[in-house]
Protein backbone atom coordinates (compact mmCIF):
# COMPACT_ATOMS: atom_id res chain seq x y z
CA UNK A 1 0.00 0.00 0.00
CA UNK A 2 1.45 3.78 -0.80
CA UNK A 3 2.67 5.34 1.79
CA UNK A 4 2.78 3.15 5.03
CA UNK A 5 5.30 0.72 5.67
CA UNK A 6 3.52 -1.30 7.98
CA UNK A 7 -0.23 -0.69 6.85
CA UNK A 8 -1.22 -3.18 8.90
CA UNK A 9 -0.27 -1.83 12.02
CA UNK A 10 0.02 1.82 10.74
CA UNK A 11 -3.86 1.91 10.07
CA UNK A 12 -4.93 -0.61 13.19
CA UNK A 13 -8.47 0.10 14.57
CA UNK A 14 -7.83 1.81 18.01
CA UNK A 15 -10.29 -0.76 19.99
CA UNK A 16 -6.94 -3.18 18.75
CA UNK A 17 -4.33 -0.07 19.32
CA UNK A 18 -5.87 0.09 23.12
CA UNK A 19 -5.54 -3.70 23.41
CA UNK A 20 -1.93 -4.21 22.75
CA UNK A 21 -0.97 -1.07 24.37
CA UNK A 22 -2.43 -2.55 27.76
CA UNK A 23 -0.66 -5.66 27.04
CA UNK A 24 2.72 -4.07 26.60
CA UNK A 25 1.96 -1.85 28.99
CA UNK A 26 1.78 -4.25 31.93
CA UNK A 27 4.74 -6.31 30.42
CA UNK A 28 6.85 -3.47 30.48
CA UNK A 29 5.93 -2.05 34.13
CA UNK A 30 7.10 -5.79 35.12
CA UNK A 31 9.82 -5.28 32.86
CA UNK A 32 10.81 -2.32 34.96
CA UNK A 33 9.69 -3.52 38.35
CA UNK A 34 11.93 -6.54 37.88
CA UNK A 35 15.08 -4.71 36.16
CA UNK A 36 15.26 -1.19 37.57
CA UNK A 37 15.60 -0.65 41.23
CA UNK A 38 15.41 3.01 40.79
CA UNK A 39 11.89 3.17 39.04
CA UNK A 40 10.68 0.47 41.46
CA UNK A 41 12.21 2.30 44.73
CA UNK A 42 9.40 5.63 43.04
CA UNK A 43 6.95 2.89 43.04
CA UNK A 44 6.79 0.92 46.54
CA UNK A 45 7.00 5.23 47.63
CA UNK A 46 3.73 5.12 46.67
CA UNK A 47 2.70 1.82 47.42
CA UNK A 48 2.50 0.41 44.02
CA UNK A 49 3.38 -2.90 42.72
CA UNK A 50 2.92 -3.99 39.14
CA UNK A 51 -0.41 -5.58 40.31
CA UNK A 52 -1.89 -2.40 40.74
CA UNK A 53 -1.65 -1.60 37.02
CA UNK A 54 -4.20 -3.55 35.20
CA UNK A 55 -4.35 -1.29 31.64
CA UNK A 56 -3.53 2.02 30.95
CA UNK A 57 -6.39 3.67 33.33
CA UNK A 58 -4.12 2.85 35.99
CA UNK A 59 -0.95 4.78 34.12
CA UNK A 60 -1.92 7.97 36.09
CA UNK A 61 -1.13 5.69 39.47
CA UNK A 62 2.36 5.87 38.21
CA UNK A 63 5.44 8.37 39.67
CA UNK A 64 7.01 10.60 36.60
CA UNK A 65 10.37 10.34 35.41
CA UNK A 66 12.39 13.20 34.83
CA UNK A 67 15.42 14.64 33.40
CA UNK A 68 16.17 15.21 36.92
CA UNK A 69 16.07 11.19 37.74
CA UNK A 70 17.94 10.60 34.39
CA UNK A 71 20.85 12.52 36.11
CA UNK A 72 20.77 11.16 39.57
CA UNK A 73 20.65 7.68 37.39
CA UNK A 74 23.73 8.03 35.33
CA UNK A 75 25.00 6.52 33.68
CA UNK A 76 23.36 2.93 34.03
CA UNK A 77 20.94 3.54 37.01
CA UNK A 78 17.71 3.02 34.83
CA UNK A 79 18.91 -0.04 32.47
CA UNK A 80 16.83 -2.66 32.36
CA UNK A 81 19.25 -5.02 30.63
CA UNK A 82 23.27 -6.44 31.58
CA UNK A 83 25.48 -4.12 29.32
CA UNK A 84 26.36 -7.53 28.04
CA UNK A 85 23.00 -7.39 25.84
CA UNK A 86 23.51 -4.33 24.84
CA UNK A 87 24.98 -3.08 21.36
CA UNK A 88 24.67 0.96 21.27
CA UNK A 89 24.82 4.22 23.11
CA UNK A 90 24.20 7.35 21.88
CA UNK A 91 24.14 10.59 23.53
CA UNK A 92 22.69 14.35 22.73
CA UNK A 93 24.54 17.03 22.36
CA UNK A 94 24.23 18.51 25.58
CA UNK A 95 22.23 21.96 24.17
CA UNK A 96 20.14 22.37 27.08
CA UNK A 97 22.18 21.19 30.29
CA UNK A 98 22.19 17.55 30.66
CA UNK A 99 24.00 15.17 28.42
CA UNK A 100 21.77 12.02 27.95
CA UNK A 101 22.94 8.84 27.46
CA UNK A 102 20.90 6.11 26.18
CA UNK A 103 21.24 2.45 25.74
CA UNK A 104 19.99 0.18 23.00
CA UNK A 105 19.61 -3.69 22.27
CA UNK A 106 19.72 -4.99 19.04
CA UNK A 107 16.03 -5.07 19.38
CA UNK A 108 15.72 -1.63 20.43
CA UNK A 109 17.45 -0.41 17.14
CA UNK A 110 15.29 -2.20 15.49
CA UNK A 111 12.11 -0.74 16.60
CA UNK A 112 13.95 2.70 16.26
CA UNK A 113 14.89 1.92 12.90
CA UNK A 114 11.37 0.49 12.02
CA UNK A 115 9.71 4.00 12.79
CA UNK A 116 11.92 5.76 11.02
CA UNK A 117 10.82 3.65 8.08
CA UNK A 118 7.34 4.18 8.74
CA UNK A 119 8.54 8.28 9.31
CA UNK A 120 10.31 8.36 5.52
CA UNK A 121 7.54 5.98 3.76
CA UNK A 122 5.09 8.70 4.96
CA UNK A 123 7.17 11.21 2.92
CA UNK A 124 6.53 9.28 0.67
CA UNK A 125 9.60 7.01 0.20
CA UNK A 126 10.30 3.62 -0.86
CA UNK A 127 12.78 1.55 -2.65
CA UNK A 128 12.71 3.75 -5.26
CA UNK A 129 14.40 6.95 -3.61
CA UNK A 130 17.89 8.38 -2.93
CA UNK A 131 17.66 9.20 0.57
CA UNK A 132 20.61 11.80 1.79
CA UNK A 133 21.07 11.57 5.62
CA UNK A 134 22.27 14.97 6.09
CA UNK A 135 22.02 14.67 9.94
CA UNK A 136 25.12 14.11 11.94
CA UNK A 137 26.39 11.19 12.56
CA UNK A 138 27.77 9.79 15.73
CA UNK A 139 26.42 10.38 19.41
CA UNK A 140 23.38 12.33 18.24
CA UNK A 141 20.63 10.02 16.87
CA UNK A 142 19.37 11.71 13.74
CA UNK A 143 22.15 10.31 11.47
CA UNK A 144 21.62 6.97 12.60
CA UNK A 145 18.17 6.89 12.98
CA UNK A 146 17.21 7.55 9.69
CA UNK A 147 19.70 5.92 8.29
CA UNK A 148 19.04 2.72 9.75
CA UNK A 149 15.53 3.50 8.66
CA UNK A 150 16.24 4.33 5.10
CA UNK A 151 17.93 0.39 4.55
CA UNK A 152 14.98 -0.68 6.35
CA UNK A 153 12.91 1.14 3.27
CA UNK A 154 15.13 -0.60 0.85
CA UNK A 155 16.42 3.22 -0.38
CA UNK A 156 19.68 3.97 -1.51
CA UNK A 157 20.87 5.87 1.44
CA UNK A 158 23.66 8.54 1.18
CA UNK A 159 25.31 8.96 4.49
CA UNK A 160 26.34 12.21 3.95
CA UNK A 161 26.40 13.85 7.59
CA UNK A 162 25.92 17.75 8.12
CA UNK A 163 28.36 20.13 7.18
CA UNK A 164 30.34 20.54 3.85
CA UNK A 165 27.52 22.29 2.11
CA UNK A 166 28.72 22.61 -1.11
CA UNK A 167 29.18 19.40 -1.25
CA UNK A 168 25.79 18.08 0.22
CA UNK A 169 24.65 20.26 -2.73
CA UNK A 170 26.94 18.21 -5.31
CA UNK A 171 25.31 15.18 -3.85
CA UNK A 172 21.86 15.80 -3.99
CA UNK A 173 22.50 17.20 -7.75
CA UNK A 174 24.80 14.33 -9.12
CA UNK A 175 23.35 11.41 -7.44
CA UNK A 176 19.33 12.53 -7.40
CA UNK A 177 18.64 12.49 -4.14
CA UNK A 178 14.81 12.28 -3.42
CA UNK A 179 14.55 12.87 0.07
CA UNK A 180 16.60 14.94 2.10
CA UNK A 181 16.76 14.49 5.73
CA UNK A 182 18.23 16.86 8.29
CA UNK A 183 17.57 19.99 10.96
CA UNK A 184 15.14 22.26 9.69
CA UNK A 185 17.63 25.24 10.64
CA UNK A 186 20.13 23.25 8.08
CA UNK A 187 17.61 22.81 5.32
CA UNK A 188 17.86 26.63 4.86
CA UNK A 189 21.03 26.85 5.19
CA UNK A 190 21.40 24.31 1.90
CA UNK A 191 18.68 26.48 0.54
CA UNK A 192 20.00 29.44 0.67
CA UNK A 193 23.32 28.29 -0.52
CA UNK A 194 21.52 26.81 -3.71
CA UNK A 195 19.86 29.92 -4.58
CA UNK A 196 23.54 31.93 -4.27
CA UNK A 197 24.78 29.07 -6.68
CA UNK A 198 22.04 29.99 -8.76
CA UNK A 199 19.91 27.16 -8.56
CA UNK A 200 16.53 27.34 -8.76
CA UNK A 201 13.87 23.85 -7.68
CA UNK A 202 13.75 22.77 -10.87
CA UNK A 203 17.79 22.14 -10.49
CA UNK A 204 17.69 19.61 -8.24
CA UNK A 205 16.00 16.10 -7.91
CA UNK A 206 14.69 16.62 -4.45
CA UNK A 207 10.96 15.55 -3.16
CA UNK A 208 10.55 15.95 0.35
CA UNK A 209 12.59 16.63 3.29
CA UNK A 210 12.35 15.59 6.82
CA UNK A 211 13.56 17.55 8.76
CA UNK A 212 13.40 17.19 12.87
CA UNK A 213 15.82 18.24 15.69
CA UNK A 214 14.64 21.29 16.68
CA UNK A 215 11.33 23.51 17.36
CA UNK A 216 10.67 25.00 13.46
CA UNK A 217 7.62 27.22 12.36
CA UNK A 218 4.76 26.87 9.81
CA UNK A 219 6.33 29.85 7.90
CA UNK A 220 9.84 28.07 8.01
CA UNK A 221 8.38 25.03 6.23
CA UNK A 222 6.91 27.08 3.21
CA UNK A 223 10.34 29.00 2.84
CA UNK A 224 11.89 25.95 2.86
CA UNK A 225 9.40 24.27 0.68
CA UNK A 226 9.62 27.40 -1.83
CA UNK A 227 13.33 27.50 -1.99
CA UNK A 228 13.45 23.63 -2.81
CA UNK A 229 10.39 22.89 -4.53
CA UNK A 230 9.65 20.16 -1.89
CA UNK A 231 7.21 18.70 0.73
CA UNK A 232 8.75 19.37 4.04
CA UNK A 233 7.73 16.88 6.99
CA UNK A 234 8.33 17.09 10.38
CA UNK A 235 9.81 14.36 12.93
CA UNK A 236 9.80 14.21 16.45
CA UNK A 237 11.73 12.56 18.94
CA UNK A 238 14.17 12.25 21.82
CA UNK A 239 17.38 10.64 22.44
CA UNK A 240 15.58 9.38 26.07
CA UNK A 241 12.95 7.69 23.69
CA UNK A 242 15.61 6.01 20.89
CA UNK A 243 15.98 9.49 19.05
CA UNK A 244 14.09 10.67 15.86
CA UNK A 245 10.58 8.44 14.20
CA UNK A 246 8.76 8.47 17.39
CA UNK A 247 6.01 11.17 15.75
CA UNK A 248 5.96 11.94 12.49
CA UNK A 249 4.14 13.50 10.05
CA UNK A 250 1.84 12.59 6.84
CA UNK A 251 1.18 13.49 3.72
CA UNK A 252 -1.41 15.66 5.68
CA UNK A 253 1.21 18.09 7.02
CA UNK A 254 -1.15 18.38 10.22
CA UNK A 255 0.63 17.05 12.88
CA UNK A 256 2.81 14.16 13.90
CA UNK A 257 1.39 10.25 14.31
CA UNK A 258 2.80 8.91 17.50
CA UNK A 259 3.41 5.36 16.92
CA UNK A 260 1.45 4.19 19.65
CA UNK A 261 2.25 0.46 19.40
CA UNK A 262 5.80 1.43 20.84
CA UNK A 263 4.36 4.27 23.40
CA UNK A 264 1.61 5.75 25.25
CA UNK A 265 1.57 9.76 25.14
CA UNK A 266 0.04 11.72 27.84
CA UNK A 267 -0.34 15.52 28.38
CA UNK A 268 0.11 16.87 31.62
CA UNK A 269 -0.39 20.19 33.33
CA UNK A 270 3.15 21.12 33.87
CA UNK A 271 2.48 22.43 37.42
CA UNK A 272 0.43 20.54 38.76
CA UNK A 273 1.14 16.90 37.13
CA UNK A 274 -2.26 16.34 36.57
CA UNK A 275 -3.31 14.39 33.33
CA UNK A 276 -5.08 16.98 31.17
CA UNK A 277 -8.50 15.99 28.94
CA UNK A 278 -7.54 15.27 24.93
CA UNK A 279 -6.86 18.37 23.12
CA UNK A 280 -5.41 20.27 25.74
CA UNK A 281 -1.98 21.88 25.69
CA UNK A 282 0.45 21.00 28.34
CA UNK A 283 3.45 18.88 28.52
CA UNK A 284 4.09 15.43 26.59
CA UNK A 285 4.54 12.31 28.66
CA UNK A 286 5.66 9.05 27.30
CA UNK A 287 5.58 5.59 28.36
CA UNK A 288 7.97 3.23 26.59
CA UNK A 289 6.54 -0.37 25.43
CA UNK A 290 8.55 -2.44 23.96
CA UNK A 291 12.14 -0.75 25.42
CA UNK A 292 14.73 -3.58 26.60
CA UNK A 293 17.80 -1.70 27.40
CA UNK A 294 16.45 1.79 28.60
CA UNK A 295 12.48 1.61 29.41
CA UNK A 296 10.77 4.66 30.28
CA UNK A 297 7.76 5.07 32.24
CA UNK A 298 5.89 8.33 32.31
CA UNK A 299 8.95 10.20 31.35
CA UNK A 300 8.33 13.86 31.11
CA UNK A 301 9.46 15.09 27.64
CA UNK A 302 9.43 19.34 28.81
CA UNK A 303 8.01 19.57 24.77
CA UNK A 304 4.73 21.76 24.97
CA UNK A 305 2.03 20.23 22.46
CA UNK A 306 -1.10 18.70 21.95
CA UNK A 307 -2.80 15.60 21.38
CA UNK A 308 -5.72 14.81 18.65
CA UNK A 309 -7.43 11.75 17.67
CA UNK A 310 -9.64 12.94 14.97
CA UNK A 311 -9.27 10.65 12.17
CA UNK A 312 -7.01 11.79 9.92
CA UNK A 313 -7.05 11.54 5.70
CA UNK A 314 -3.92 9.70 5.72
CA UNK A 315 -5.95 6.71 7.08
CA UNK A 316 -3.37 6.05 9.90
CA UNK A 317 -5.08 5.64 13.25
CA UNK A 318 -2.15 6.73 15.45
CA UNK A 319 -2.95 9.90 17.81
CA UNK A 320 -1.40 12.72 16.78
CA UNK A 321 0.77 15.42 18.63
CA UNK A 322 0.72 19.25 16.97
CA UNK A 323 3.40 20.90 15.99
CA UNK A 324 5.79 22.11 19.46
CA UNK A 325 5.25 25.06 20.53
CA UNK A 326 8.39 25.10 22.08
CA UNK A 327 10.69 22.90 24.59
CA UNK A 328 10.10 24.17 28.04
CA UNK A 329 14.09 24.21 28.27
CA UNK A 330 13.85 26.81 24.66
CA UNK A 331 11.11 29.24 26.66
CA UNK A 332 12.27 32.25 27.22
CA UNK A 333 10.88 34.24 30.53
CA UNK A 334 11.28 37.62 29.44
CA UNK A 335 9.92 40.63 31.70
CA UNK A 336 7.78 38.14 33.29
CA UNK A 337 6.57 36.66 29.26
CA UNK A 338 6.87 33.45 28.39
CA UNK A 339 8.62 33.62 24.68
CA UNK A 340 9.28 31.23 22.35
CA UNK A 341 11.75 31.36 19.28
CA UNK A 342 9.39 30.05 16.87
CA UNK A 343 7.12 32.47 17.58
CA UNK A 344 9.54 35.78 16.85
CA UNK A 345 10.90 33.23 13.86
CA UNK A 346 7.29 33.29 12.39
CA UNK A 347 6.81 37.13 12.68
CA UNK A 348 10.23 37.09 10.85
CA UNK A 349 9.53 34.84 8.09
CA UNK A 350 5.91 36.23 7.72
CA UNK A 351 7.29 40.01 6.80
CA UNK A 352 10.36 38.26 4.42
CA UNK A 353 13.11 38.10 6.68
CA UNK A 354 15.58 35.49 5.98
CA UNK A 355 15.09 32.84 8.71
CA UNK A 356 19.10 33.14 10.51
CA UNK A 357 18.34 35.38 13.35
CA UNK A 358 19.62 35.33 16.92
CA UNK A 359 17.85 36.30 20.04
CA UNK A 360 20.17 37.86 22.60
CA UNK A 361 18.21 38.63 26.25
CA UNK A 362 19.94 40.39 28.67
CA UNK A 363 19.55 42.62 32.08
CA UNK A 364 20.04 46.06 32.00
CA UNK A 365 19.36 48.21 35.39
CA UNK A 366 16.94 45.08 36.48
CA UNK A 367 14.90 44.99 33.71
CA UNK A 368 15.22 42.05 30.93
CA UNK A 369 15.64 43.23 27.49
CA UNK A 370 14.82 41.54 24.45
CA UNK A 371 17.32 42.06 20.91
CA UNK A 372 16.40 40.29 17.84
CA UNK A 373 19.13 39.96 15.45
CA UNK A 374 18.35 39.67 11.77
CA UNK A 375 20.45 40.08 8.47
CA UNK A 376 19.53 42.30 5.85
CA UNK A 377 19.14 40.62 2.91
CA UNK A 378 19.53 42.56 -1.12
CA UNK A 379 15.95 42.29 -1.83
CA UNK A 380 14.83 44.34 1.81
CA UNK A 381 17.70 46.62 1.35
CA UNK A 382 17.35 50.18 -0.14
CA UNK A 383 18.96 53.66 -0.64
CA UNK A 384 16.42 55.05 1.00
CA UNK A 385 17.12 55.35 4.86
CA UNK A 386 12.92 55.94 5.46
CA UNK A 387 11.72 52.99 3.59
CA UNK A 388 14.51 50.58 6.25
CA UNK A 389 13.15 52.54 9.00
CA UNK A 390 9.14 52.10 8.35
CA UNK A 391 10.46 48.26 7.70
CA UNK A 392 11.66 48.20 10.58
CA UNK A 393 8.88 49.79 12.81
CA UNK A 394 6.80 46.94 11.44
CA UNK A 395 8.58 44.42 12.49
CA UNK A 396 8.52 45.54 16.17
CA UNK A 397 4.99 46.22 15.99
CA UNK A 398 4.52 42.50 14.78
CA UNK A 399 6.65 41.04 17.68
CA UNK A 400 5.27 43.04 20.33
CA UNK A 401 1.52 41.92 18.75
CA UNK A 402 2.56 38.33 18.98
CA UNK A 403 4.86 38.34 21.97
CA UNK A 404 3.14 41.09 24.13
CA UNK A 405 6.42 42.88 25.03
CA UNK A 406 8.29 45.31 22.77
CA UNK A 407 11.99 43.67 21.00
CA UNK A 408 14.51 46.03 19.77
CA UNK A 409 15.32 45.06 16.31
CA UNK A 410 19.01 45.37 15.25
CA UNK A 411 19.46 44.79 11.63
CA UNK A 412 23.27 42.96 10.86
CA UNK A 413 25.28 42.56 7.59
CA UNK A 414 24.35 39.37 5.85
CA UNK A 415 26.02 36.42 6.96
CA UNK A 416 27.34 37.94 9.61
CA UNK A 417 24.90 35.46 12.31
CA UNK A 418 26.85 31.67 12.64
CA UNK A 419 25.09 29.29 10.46
CA UNK A 420 23.86 26.08 12.21
CA UNK A 421 24.87 22.24 10.47
CA UNK A 422 22.89 21.26 13.35
CA UNK A 423 21.01 22.48 15.72
CA UNK A 424 21.25 26.15 15.58
CA UNK A 425 22.14 28.35 18.40
CA UNK A 426 19.50 30.89 17.92
CA UNK A 427 19.35 32.54 21.57
CA UNK A 428 22.38 34.45 23.75
CA UNK A 429 20.61 34.40 27.14
CA UNK A 430 23.31 36.80 28.91
CA UNK A 431 21.34 37.60 32.10
CA UNK A 432 23.25 36.86 35.21
CA UNK A 433 20.49 36.03 37.21
CA UNK B 1 20.58 61.49 -18.24
CA UNK B 2 20.94 59.86 -14.50
CA UNK B 3 24.19 58.11 -13.10
CA UNK B 4 23.74 55.25 -10.98
CA UNK B 5 24.91 55.52 -7.37
CA UNK B 6 25.61 52.41 -5.11
CA UNK B 7 24.10 52.28 -1.67
CA UNK B 8 25.70 49.89 0.63
CA UNK B 9 24.64 48.84 3.82
CA UNK B 10 26.83 49.11 7.17
CA UNK B 11 26.26 47.47 11.05
CA UNK B 12 27.16 50.58 12.75
CA UNK B 13 29.77 49.05 14.65
CA UNK B 14 33.56 50.32 14.70
CA UNK B 15 35.50 49.45 11.70
CA UNK B 16 32.54 48.60 9.78
CA UNK B 17 33.26 51.56 7.44
CA UNK B 18 36.83 50.98 7.47
CA UNK B 19 36.10 47.42 6.01
CA UNK B 20 34.07 48.89 3.22
CA UNK B 21 37.23 51.21 1.87
CA UNK B 22 39.91 48.27 2.29
CA UNK B 23 37.68 46.15 -0.36
CA UNK B 24 37.22 49.18 -2.78
CA UNK B 25 40.65 50.25 -2.39
CA UNK B 26 42.14 46.82 -2.45
CA UNK B 27 40.12 46.27 -5.57
CA UNK B 28 41.29 49.98 -7.03
CA UNK B 29 38.38 52.23 -7.32
CA UNK B 30 37.96 55.37 -7.58
CA UNK B 31 35.58 57.57 -5.31
CA UNK B 32 33.67 60.33 -7.13
CA UNK B 33 31.38 61.12 -4.73
CA UNK B 34 30.06 59.81 -1.21
CA UNK B 35 27.38 60.61 1.52
CA UNK B 36 26.61 58.47 4.48
CA UNK B 37 23.56 58.48 6.38
CA UNK B 38 23.04 56.87 10.01
CA UNK B 39 20.37 55.85 12.21
CA UNK B 40 21.51 54.56 15.51
CA UNK B 41 22.40 50.95 14.55
CA UNK B 42 22.63 50.81 11.23
CA UNK B 43 24.14 53.14 8.15
CA UNK B 44 23.80 53.81 4.43
CA UNK B 45 26.69 54.94 2.82
CA UNK B 46 26.04 55.92 -1.16
CA UNK B 47 28.59 56.24 -3.58
CA UNK B 48 29.23 57.33 -6.92
CA UNK B 49 31.82 55.65 -9.24
CA UNK B 50 33.23 55.19 -12.51
CA UNK B 51 33.21 51.46 -12.87
CA UNK B 52 29.78 50.76 -11.26
CA UNK B 53 29.40 47.05 -12.11
CA UNK B 54 32.91 46.27 -10.67
CA UNK B 55 32.12 48.15 -7.60
CA UNK B 56 29.19 46.28 -6.88
CA UNK B 57 31.17 43.12 -7.38
CA UNK B 58 33.69 44.35 -5.80
CA UNK B 59 30.99 45.25 -2.31
CA UNK B 60 28.92 42.10 -2.96
CA UNK B 61 32.18 39.62 -2.67
CA UNK B 62 33.47 41.37 0.41
CA UNK B 63 30.06 40.17 1.92
CA UNK B 64 28.38 44.03 1.65
CA UNK B 65 24.83 44.65 0.56
CA UNK B 66 24.56 46.61 -2.09
CA UNK B 67 21.66 48.44 -4.34
CA UNK B 68 21.64 50.36 -7.43
CA UNK B 69 19.83 53.96 -7.77
CA UNK B 70 19.52 56.36 -10.41
CA UNK B 71 20.01 59.51 -9.37
CA UNK B 72 20.59 63.29 -10.82
CA UNK B 73 24.18 64.50 -11.27
CA UNK B 74 23.61 68.50 -11.74
CA UNK B 75 25.86 71.10 -12.52
CA UNK B 76 25.45 74.46 -10.00
CA UNK B 77 27.23 77.14 -10.86
CA UNK B 78 29.55 77.75 -7.99
CA UNK B 79 28.49 80.96 -6.65
CA UNK B 80 26.06 82.53 -3.92
CA UNK B 81 22.43 80.79 -4.91
CA UNK B 82 23.61 78.73 -7.77
CA UNK B 83 22.22 75.94 -5.65
CA UNK B 84 18.88 77.95 -4.35
CA UNK B 85 18.28 78.32 -8.18
CA UNK B 86 18.49 74.33 -9.67
CA UNK B 87 16.23 73.69 -6.16
CA UNK B 88 13.88 76.68 -7.42
CA UNK B 89 13.52 74.35 -10.54
CA UNK B 90 13.05 71.02 -9.14
CA UNK B 91 10.71 72.47 -6.67
CA UNK B 92 8.55 74.44 -9.19
CA UNK B 93 8.58 71.26 -10.67
CA UNK B 94 6.89 69.79 -7.75
CA UNK B 95 9.51 67.13 -7.44
CA UNK B 96 10.53 65.86 -4.23
CA UNK B 97 14.19 66.12 -3.54
CA UNK B 98 14.83 62.47 -0.92
CA UNK B 99 18.48 63.64 -0.35
CA UNK B 100 21.81 65.40 -1.81
CA UNK B 101 25.47 65.70 -1.96
CA UNK B 102 28.31 67.48 -3.50
CA UNK B 103 30.42 65.08 -5.71
CA UNK B 104 34.35 65.44 -4.60
CA UNK B 105 36.47 67.98 -5.82
CA UNK B 106 36.97 68.74 -9.40
CA UNK B 107 39.15 71.11 -11.72
CA UNK B 108 36.90 73.57 -12.93
CA UNK B 109 36.14 75.57 -9.77
CA UNK B 110 33.60 77.88 -11.33
CA UNK B 111 31.58 74.93 -11.04
CA UNK B 112 30.36 72.74 -8.70
CA UNK B 113 28.37 69.00 -9.10
CA UNK B 114 25.70 67.82 -6.88
CA UNK B 115 23.63 64.62 -7.00
CA UNK B 116 20.06 64.42 -6.53
CA UNK B 117 17.66 62.17 -5.51
CA UNK B 118 14.31 62.96 -6.06
CA UNK B 119 10.95 60.95 -6.55
CA UNK B 120 10.56 61.46 -10.37
CA UNK B 121 13.50 61.90 -12.58
CA UNK B 122 12.08 62.71 -15.63
CA UNK B 123 9.82 65.35 -14.42
CA UNK B 124 13.20 66.95 -12.68
CA UNK B 125 15.51 66.27 -15.22
CA UNK B 126 12.79 67.85 -18.08
CA UNK B 127 12.54 71.17 -15.88
CA UNK B 128 16.16 71.46 -15.10
CA UNK B 129 17.38 71.32 -19.07
CA UNK B 130 14.48 73.84 -19.82
CA UNK B 131 15.81 76.16 -17.30
CA UNK B 132 19.27 75.94 -18.78
CA UNK B 133 20.81 73.71 -16.04
CA UNK B 134 23.10 70.82 -17.44
CA UNK B 135 22.64 67.30 -16.56
CA UNK B 136 25.89 64.97 -16.45
CA UNK B 137 26.16 62.12 -18.19
CA UNK B 138 27.86 59.25 -16.50
CA UNK B 139 31.01 59.79 -19.13
CA UNK B 140 31.21 63.34 -18.20
CA UNK B 141 31.23 62.51 -14.92
CA UNK B 142 33.96 60.10 -15.58
CA UNK B 143 35.99 62.73 -17.53
CA UNK B 144 36.25 65.53 -14.53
Amino acid sequence: MKNYYQPEIETMPREQIRRLQNERLLKQVRHVWENVPYYRAKMQEKGLTPDDIKSQEDLHKLPFLTKADLRNAYPYGLMGKPLKDCVRIQSTSGTTGQRVVAFYTQNDIHIWETMCARAIAAAGGTNEDVVQVSYGYGLFTGGPGLNGGSHLLGSLTIPASSGNTDRQIMFIKDLSATILCCTPSYAAFIGERMREMGMTPDDIPLKAGIFGAEAWSESMRRDIEATMGIKAYDIYGLTELCGPGVSFECEDQHGMHINEDYFIPEIIDPDTGEVLPEGSTGELVFTTLEKEAFPLIRYRTRDITSLSHEPCPCGRTHVRMSRLKGRTDDMLIIRGVNVFPSQIETVLINQGYPANYQIIVDRVNNTDTLDVRVEMTPEMFTDNLGVINTRQAKLVEGLRSMLGLTAKVTLVAPKSITRSEGKAVRVIDNRKI
Amino acid sequence: MSVKQISVFLENRPGCLHEMTKALAEADIDLRGLSLAETSDFGIVRLIVDDVMGTANTLRDAGFVASLTDVLAVEVPNVPGGLNKVLEVIDGAGVNVEYMYAILGNKKSDTAYMIFRVNDNEKASGALKASGVKIMEPEELSAL
